[in-house]
């Protein structure tokens, strides 16, 4: 799983059938110091998550569908947790996310 | 998934079985903020989507769930159509 942060929403009207009404948030993953790592995803939210709130990313498709509970949704990542707080106890870069 | 914006359509006479009566469309990954990101791939079309539209597409092994029971051979798939995407406001 990777941390991430919600930097936006996106709104499909028509998206196939297997992910109707499916939340679809852009998520900036980051690193657990706070800075942007990569490009931006598309992910499902299965937990509520908003804009600005620093989240539980997997990008995988097995996990994301098991998040969206439907069998077979052509999805490759969703948010499945709102971070409350990061403790990083080693300083020394060992922490490898 | 990542967004992405349709450039073409592509078409192949001869293709695997699997694939026959899929439409397959060009499409340039793009950041939140309209750059290009990456090159274009080629990508199965599950919604019916059209050269100049923005939309959102799947890869790996989800690409070729949109046509289950068939499995086209596909790394991936166009599965919605994007009408606006908000950020959030930079202070």
């Amino acid at each position: 799983m990777q941390i991430g942060r919600v930097v936006g929403t996106v709104v499909s009207t028509h998206k196939h059938q297997k992910i109707e009404a499916a939340t679809l948030l852009i998520v900036q993953p980051i690193t657990p110091d706070n800075r942007p790592k990569g490009q931006t995803v598309i992910a499902v939210d299965s937990v509520g998550a908003g804009v600005g709130e620093t989240v539980l990313l997997v990008i995988e498709g097995k996990a994301a569908g098991e998040a969206l509970r439907r069998k077979g949704a052509p999805v490759d990542a969703a948010i499945i947790g709102i971070i409350d707080v990061i403790d990083v106890v080693e300083a020394s870069g060992a922490v490898g996310l | 998934m990542q967004l992405a914006q349709v450039i073409g359509d592509v078409v192949a006479t001869i293709k695997d079985a699997n694939l026959t009566g899929h439409k397959l469309l060009l499409v340039q990954p793009i950041a939140a903020d309209h750059t290009p990101v990456g090159r274009p791939v080629v990508a199965l079309d599950a919604v019916g989507a059209g050269v100049g539209e923005h939309v959102f597409f799947v890869r790996g092994r989800e690409a070729s769930f949109p046509f289950l029971p068939a499995e086209p051979p596909a790394d991936a798939c166009v599965v919605g159509i994007v009408d606006h995407w908000d950020l959030e406001t930079q202070d």
